[in-house]
């Protein structure tokens, strides 16, 4: 009784990331679009997207494999499990002991290895160009990511996401590694997801882009699975942030229905909000070349590194 | 059990004796089939000895120093790498009964291929410092001679070259060691060693010396150089077991001086250990990038495992030195599990790049391509490696990462501040290198079985031989049986972990859903198995409703490529222009890399011309100069070999007052 239960939990929480991801893509595009005084497509546009792409029939190039034609399902099926092992209502879910902060990053990692095969499996220029300068970017920011995590592994005293989401909310006092973590984690997020300024996710011009340009062969359905699952990568991130930054309201698993309403109103709220966020900032900065990319990650990864020799600092004196 | 593994090695050298007696068109077989044979019974007998269902007790054969014998025990340490060296030997033996049969010289290969194989089991098997050495010879000189079986090759013999002077280099380190470590009296047996007390400087030296010997043979930067020419040259089942295996017995060498026979050592040992495991995993990774010759590119990522191996080791040896035996368990089991993760792709790995080379008599990369088409179950076969190596769940190299940087992140308890500032930086290096590793292979596996094939050669490639593919999938299963079920491999290496640093991990199997711990106290786990079934499910699901509710009709049409659509193979990514954006992020400094364009002026029809340069600072800084001493001093000593007879005589005799009179100076 006890396994169905966990399953049915399991599964509200998975279809619950899956059906929210492209509404948060919606909120982005629509914010973004009132800040620069246009009106903007409607908050469901993306599901429309998705559906329409569903029915059209898949174009595959002639030489096409079929890593090809795997890869859209490999990679949507590790960003939904990514997506979904993050704590979003509740904490220590049924389950939350597949995979703590490191594995979830690596199952991200494991999404970007078969894309970038994808992307080079057809052999034209620009899947080539897309592949190689994603796999830079990625060599850069996963340090970066990794140091992140061992300074906030440092202040909650694991890398379990539901013990350091309870962590957070009980022990939280504001600390400047904290905050160092916090900028160098957002910094990274906006690589791995392809925003603005590393990349621009709605440019037309070529030779500017990168996630884009990996995945220009597809079409159809295997077109729309990409596209939503990198709505669910930015959800995944929008998530990992409420839920080590701002995990106020997150419930215990099993709690009652009104601490689990709480917690899907405010988990809503800060979803919202992440959404919001990222829209502001995108329309304030312009994107940057790709080699000054490098540079921009480095600079997260010295933040990851400053607030852990804070934190050691700290912790012996 | 140690008679029955005596027997196993006395096998292999009849076979090595069988393949120049055995008439040409069946020694091949024979001796594949038979080394096959012999190393499934020492894969048994040592994994026995490992599960504890048979023990190792020594034997001493009347053999070698006379007043000595030869020693040889199976411990629990021991076991664990003759299984790894059997597993490993096993599937190259199995590989190369079908891969052999290419073989253009095969008497140049199978008498030494058992002989190999026995010099390397034999190695961990010695426990004493005399068998010890002989077998370390065994193994270096067979495989030196299996580098230049295509002596044909300049490059080969070049390569061959370098692998003689440094196996000579290491094999004096590693004699000078042992040396020390017998003391005056001259306690050459193991056990002698471990009893008697050192000074720490004493200590010191024989560490130093220890990590140039078995760090030469594993390829530790910035005595690497020779492995990355040596093992590519090798036939591809031989680069399979030198780079999967033999590195392996040199780490083995490390671990029994450094944690057993040298210990107890101080701390800041494990800071020189974890410095360079770091700098050797980044540089390994990013030599690797710059390669586009298949062989050798796998050569230098084995360069970057043994990085990631070393700084398992580095914690291991800081941990326990500060008492804390929970997290020196962790860290040494995640060196062990990298050891055997490592053996397991890598030969997989080395197993592809060899069916690839079969099927086309190309190693360049940039000549490749395409091949997932003509040779699909290789193409699977070698995708599972490469994703396994790039450390990705839920294959194995993901579980070994994943206990270091647990490992890591105990690393705060150390009451060094040198070793507390120290270890996550090695952890950035680990990360980095674990990134740049999946960059690599996505360029490795891109460039030459994905794409548009580039030359007429990749175009007519055929799928290789049933024992080639039975021997790399059987690896393929492993890798993922090791990463979805890890918990079973901690606990088999329990017993030699406990030999080491007196505890092992917590118990494995008692995790709910096969997840795995790092320490008791600690909330975090994983679990390969569940994520797998997560993937798989989902995955799956996804595809079963997709079709049910969007339909699957696809079309085929040219390559879109925004509209425009390039005709010719020349202008895809190669492997070089891949690797160009990590080339300038990472190489300018550390290659310095140098890119000229030679645009020719308008008007003028030539082509313009692009070069790239690359400057190797391990060669230029380390071996260029001590070869430059070499070749000046021999070249001086030349002298010596043209003088008369009365000089000689006069040279023995002052030699001989000299001698003396240091002698009665010394009393």
């Amino acid at each position: 009784m006890a396994v169905i239960l966990d399953l049915i939990s399991a599964v509200a929480q998975m279809l619950l990331v899956l059906l929210l991801a492209p509404l948060l893509t919606g909120i982005v595009r629509k914010v973004k679009a009132r800040l620069t005084r246009r009106q903007g497509p409607p908050l469901l546009q993306p599901y429309r997207n998705l559906a329409r792409l569903f029915r059209k029939e898949a174009v595959l190039a002639e030489n096409a494999s079929w890593l090809f034609r795997a890869v859209p399902y490999l990679v949507f099926a590790l960003t939904w499990v990514a997506a979904g092992l993050v704590p979003t209502v509740a904490v220590d879910r049924p389950f939350a002991l597949a995979a703590d902060f490191i594995a979830l990053i690596a199952l991200l990692a494991s999404a970007r290895f078969f894309l970038a095969l994808a992307g080079l499996d057809i052999g034209t220029s620009f899947g080539g160009i897309g592949a190689s300068r994603e796999v830079m970017i990625a060599s850069l920011a996963e340090p970066a990511m990794l140091m992140i995590i061992f300074s906030i592994a440092l202040i909650a005293g694991s890398t379990n996401l539901s013990a350091i989401a309870r962590f957070m909310s009980s022990h939280f006092n504001v600390e400047v590694s904290l905050g160092l973590a916090l900028v160098g984690f957002i910094m990274v997020a906006i690589a791995e997801n392809a925003r603005i300024p590393v990349d621009n996710p709605a440019t037309h011009l070529e030779l500017t882009m990168v996630h884009e340009a990996m995945v220009l062969e597809y079409s159809g359905r295997h077109l729309a699975l990409i596209e939503w699952a990198a709505s669910l990568k930015l959800l995944f991130y929008v998530s990992l942030l409420a839920c080590i930054f701002a995990p106020w309201g997150i419930a215990e698993f099993g709690a009652g229905v009104s601490a689990s309403t709480v917690a899907l109103v405010s988990y809503l709220g800060k979803f919202v909000l992440g959404g919001a966020l990222l829209a502001f900032f995108e329309v304030s900065v312009a994107k940057m070349r790709v080699f000054r990319v490098p540079e921009f990650l480095g600079a997260a990864l010295m933040l990851g590194l400053l607030a852990t020799l804070l934190q050691l600092v700290l912790r012996s004196l | 059990m140690t008679l029955l593994l005596l027997l196993c090695v006395a096998g292999y050298f009849a076979l090595s004796t069988a393949a120049i007696l055995l008439p040409r068109s069946v020694a091949t077989t024979v001796v594949y089939a038979g080394s096959f044979a012999v190393a499934l019974i020492a894969l048994v007998a040592g994994a026995s000895v490992l599960l504890g269902f048979a023990d190792g007790a020594e034997l001493v054969l009347p053999i070698g120093l006379p007043w000595l014998g030869a020693h040889f025990l199976i411990d629990a340490l021991s076991a664990f790498f003759i299984s790894v060296v059997s597993l490993g030997a096993a599937a190259a033996s199995y590989f190369a009964i079908g891969y052999g049969q290419h073989e253009e010289s095969p008497s140049r290969v199978l008498p030494f291929y058992p002989t190999f194989l026995g010099g390397m089991t034999l190695v961990v098997m010695a426990s004493d410092a005399f068998s010890f050495l002989v077998s370390w010879e065994f193994m270096s000189l067979s495989s030196w001679a299996l580098v230049v079986a295509h002596h044909q090759d300049e490059d080969n013999r070049r390569a061959g070259y370098i692998y003689l002077v440094m196996a000579v280099l290491g094999a004096l380190a590693l004699l000078l060691a042992f040396g020390l470590l017998a003391g005056p009296d001259g306690n050459y047996a193991f056990d002698a060693m471990r009893q008697s007390a050192r000074t720490p400087l004493l200590t010191s030296l024989i560490l130093a010396l220890a990590l140039i010997g078995a760090g030469s043979k594993a390829g530790l930067v910035p005595l690497h150089v020779w492995l990355p020419l040596a093992h590519p040259a090798a036939p591809s089942h031989v680069s399979a077991l030198m780079s999967g295996v033999m590195t392996k017995v040199a780490v083995y060498a490390f671990i029994r001086i450094a944690f057993d026979l040298a210990s107890p050592l101080d701390w800041w040992w494990s800071m020189i250990v974890l410095a360079l495991g770091g700098l050797t995993s980044v540089m390994g990774v990013l030599y690797a990038l710059m390669q586009h010759d298949l062989k050798r590119l796998l050569a230098y990522h084995t360069v970057e495992n043994i990085g990631i191996i070393f700084i398992g080791l580095g914690l291991a040896l800081a941990f326990r030195a500060n008492g804390l035996a929970e997290a020196a368990a962790l860290a040494l089991t995640a060196a062990l599990f990298h050891v055997l993760n490592h053996s397991l792709f890598k030969s997989l790995l080395f197993f592809g790049s060899g069916a690839v080379l079969g099927a086309t008599n190309e190693r360049n990369m940039e000549h490749l391509g395409g091949l997932i088409n003509r040779m699909p179950y290789t193409a699977f076969a070698f995708l599972a490696g490469s994703a396994a190596i790039s450390a990705l769940p839920p294959l194995n190299g993901f579980v070994s990462e994943w206990m270091t940087f647990q490992a890591i992140f105990l690393s705060p308890a150390l009451p060094q501040w040198g070793l507390k500032f120290l270890v996550p930086a090695v952890g950035t290096l680990l990360a980095l290198s674990a990134a740049l590793a999946a960059a690599c292979f996505v360029k490795a596996f891109g460039v030459t079985f994905l794409g548009r094939a580039r030359t007429s050669v990749a175009a007519r490639a055929h799928e290789t031989d049933s024992f080639s593919l039975s021997a790399m999938f059987a690896f393929t299963a492993l890798c993922a049986a090791a990463g979805l079920l890890p918990g079973f491999v901690i606990e088999a290496l329990r017993p030699a972990v406990q030999l080491i640093v007196g505890q092992g991990m917590p118990l494995q199997t008692a995790q709910p859903y096969f997840s795995i711990v790092p320490i008791a106290a600690s909330q975090n786990s994983y679990s390969g198995l569940l994520i797998f079934l997560f993937v798989a499910v989902t995955g799956g699901a996804t595809a079963l409703v997709v079709h049910r509710l969007a339909g699957r009709s696809t079309r085929r049409s040219p390559a879109w490529d925004c509209g425009f659509p390039d005709p010719t193979p020349a202008t895809q990514y190669t492997s070089s222009s891949f690797a160009q954006p990590i080339r300038r992020v990472f190489g300018t400094m550390v290659f310095r890399a140098r890119e000229s364009v030679e645009m020719p002026p308008p008007g003028d029809t030539a082509p313009a011309r692009f070069a790239v340069s690359l400057r190797d600072l391990a060669w230029e800084g380390v071996y260029a100069p001590v070869a430059s001493f070499i070749g000046f001093a021999s070249l001086k000593l030349n002298h010596l070999q043209f003088l008369t007879i009365r000089r000689y005589l006069g040279l023995v005799f002052f030699a001989l007052v000299f001698l003396l009179l240091v002698l009665a100076l010394w009393q």
